[in-house]
């Protein structure tokens, strides 16, 4: 983690002035310019950001600034900025401009924070690598040869690269997660239902969690629970209070599992297990009671993701008609061909090919086979997963098989779909969930992450322990 | 299961796209090799459960249904790729010349 470009430790210097955060934001638009190859930022909004931070200035020496004074801010092109140009890395949305604000970013410019510019990202975030967007890819900012992760790549590499505090991305089968250890981030995804999803653009409703990238566990605890609790605008979030997660101090996990399935994946790197292998012995001799637990539904985790979540996209997607916004073909005669060759012309392949595949999971003839199936093994997934959490406070685990992979590396779709195998666990579930970083690979040099799993609405524990777990990483 | 050249026709005119050549063929060949990967669900055994719908645990939490965070007409319309001032626009749907 690059800790002099986390708000944590940041916050102090502004607070006595001995940072102004005019000189921040400069600095960050600096960095931004220099590592502009990187292609993380899809826009800057460098004049607005030094105006704004001019008045944050003066507030804070009035002492009447908000809980983010100072914080710099990307946001993933999928989360609504008012006023601001929105695409989700489309084709099919260029030029479009956001009418509103989404409530997460509302309430981060209610503390005043920053927002410097929109992050680069797979169309509609549909994506593993972050090769899938229509304005080119994103390079890991630690070695250019390699991809970010997906698909939020951009938000991670602009955290990673130091050129924000914070980014927004959103995790849908672990486009937070995934990125994040592919770059040696912090990324946290809260309990589905946590933070509002309006201004979010649909991709899978019933997966889709904004969370944020930081390179301090601080920084993502203390922006979660500004972004976390109760919207008019999302019928879906839960009533419970939102804890005070900044405090980090003190957590109450007593019993982890890990799962033996994982451990015993031929896809997994051996080195990624041995050092998993070696922290989990690590916590035993610290105390904790530390089991193997069997979770028999692994290789059913992604498939069952594709069936739902295509079907849910193929549904979100059917509002881009080329009539009401976005790209409208010139070829076009007549309404059907406004439809469907605006709809060709727009959208890139992973797109066509996700929003065919849920047309046809959903389609007369196919539902009950794949859609229906798909929701009956959510179900049985959701409840064994539940049941592991009646007897264990946290499951641990790697965050992904692999380091990074090169680009270009990747073309079978399904084997890229296979880069979510054990993120995705949390999406069906619907439970919290983190990675944090963990070792470099020897072969490569690359960052991997670990990744934690908590009980649904117990982000308290899961971010106090994470910071623990961080001490303890040598 | 295998998906035919029927299949991609009735499901892209579902899903309002279009395919040809290469394209299609290419359609073709994702489609059959992910809908392969998707049959291994069937190995779940699902006897008996109900499928899970909804993520909410508690009921859907609405608001009143009163009309509020109206946006103007001019901004509704502000990102449309062909409008006049009340309305959308689209090509003509009906065919005059007749059939």
């Amino acid at each position: 983690m690059v800790e002099n470009s986390s708000f944590s430790s940041q916050k102090e210097l502004f607070d006595k002035g001995t940072l102004s955060v005019e000189e921040c934001v400069n600095s960050f638009l600096n960095k931004i310019n220099e590592r502009n190859n990187l292609n993380a930022f899809l826009e800057v909004y460098s004049e607005e950001a030094i105006r704004r931070a001019k008045e944050i200035d003066q507030k804070i020496k009035a002492g009447n600034q908000g809980r983010l004074a100072g914080m710099v801010i990307g946001l993933k092109d999928n989360i609504a900025f008012k006023g601001h140009k929105f695409s989700a890395s489309s084709k099919i949305l260029e030029g479009f401009e956001s009418q509103f604000s989404a409530t997460a970013v509302e309430r981060l410019l209610n503390e005043d924070a920053i927002i410097i510019g929109r992050l680069n990202c797979d169309e509609f975030a549909m994506g593993s690598s972050n090769e899938n967007s229509a304005y080119g890819p994103v390079s890991n900012h630690l070695n250019e040869d390699y991809v970010p992760g997906g698909s939020s790549g951009g938000s991670t590499v602009a955290v990673g690269a130091g050129m924000c505090h914070v980014a927004l991305g959103s995790d849908t089968g672990g486009s937070i997660r995934q990125p994040a250890s592919f770059t040696g981030t912090v990324g946290f995804k809260p309990t589905y239902g946590r933070i509002s999803r309006y201004g979010l653009i649909a991709y899978a409703s019933s997966f889709d969690q904004i969370g944020p990238f930081s390179n301090s566990i601080e920084d993502a605890a203390l922006v979660s629970e500004i972004m976390m609790g109760k919207d008019e605008f999302d019928s879906t979030l839960s009533n419970k209070e939102v804890p005070n997660l900044s405090d980090l101090n003190t957590h109450s996990v007593k019993r982890i599992a890990y799962i033996k399935e994982i451990f015993e994946d031929d896809g997994l790197d051996q080195e990624i297990k041995n050092q998993c292998n070696q922290l989990i012995e690590k916590l035993k001799s610290e105390g904790f009671e530390v089991e193997e637990v069997s979770f028999p539904y692994l290789d059913k985790l992604v498939p069952a993701y594709y069936v739902l979540t295509t079907a849910e996209a193929s549904s979100n997607l059917s509002r881009f008609d080329g009539v009401h916004y976005g790209h409208q073909s010139k070829n076009a005669e007549g309404i059907d061909e406004i439809y469907k060759l605006s709809r060709s012309e727009g959208f890139g392949p992973e797109v066509k090919r996700r929003i065919m595949t849920g047309t046809f999971v959903l389609s007369h003839g196919f539902y009950d086979a794949y859609y229906s199936q798909g929701q009956k093994v959510r179900r049985v997934i959701r409840d064994k997963t539940n049941e592991i959490f009646q007897s264990y406070d946290m499951i641990i685990g790697p965050t992904t098989p692999t380091t990074a992979f090169k680009k270009n590396a990747v073309k079978d779709p399904i084997t890229m779909y296979l880069q979510d195998i054990y993120t995705v666990h949390s999406n069906l579930s619907g439970n919290p969930s983190i990675s944090i970083p963990f070792k470099n690979h020897s072969e490569n040099n690359m960052p991997y992450g670990i990744q934690l799993m908590a009980d649904h609405f117990e982000e308290k524990d899961l971010l106090a322990f994470s910071k623990y777990l961080s001490t303890i990483i040598d | 299961m295998q998906i035919t050249d029927e299949i991609i026709d009735q499901i892209a005119e579902l899903a309002k796209l279009k395919f040809e050549g290469e394209e299609k063929e290419a359609i073709k060949g994702d489609l059959n090799n992910i809908v392969h990967f998707m049959d291994k669900l069937r190995e779940v055994d699902t006897e008996g459960v109900e499928p899970l719908i909804s993520m909410v645990e508690d009921e859907n939490d609405m608001r009143e249904d009163v009309i509020g965070n109206e946006i103007s007409k001019e901004a509704a319309l502000k990102n449309a790729p062909s409008k006049n001032s009340d309305y959308f626009k689209i090509p003509k749907v009906l065919d005059k010349t007749g059939e």
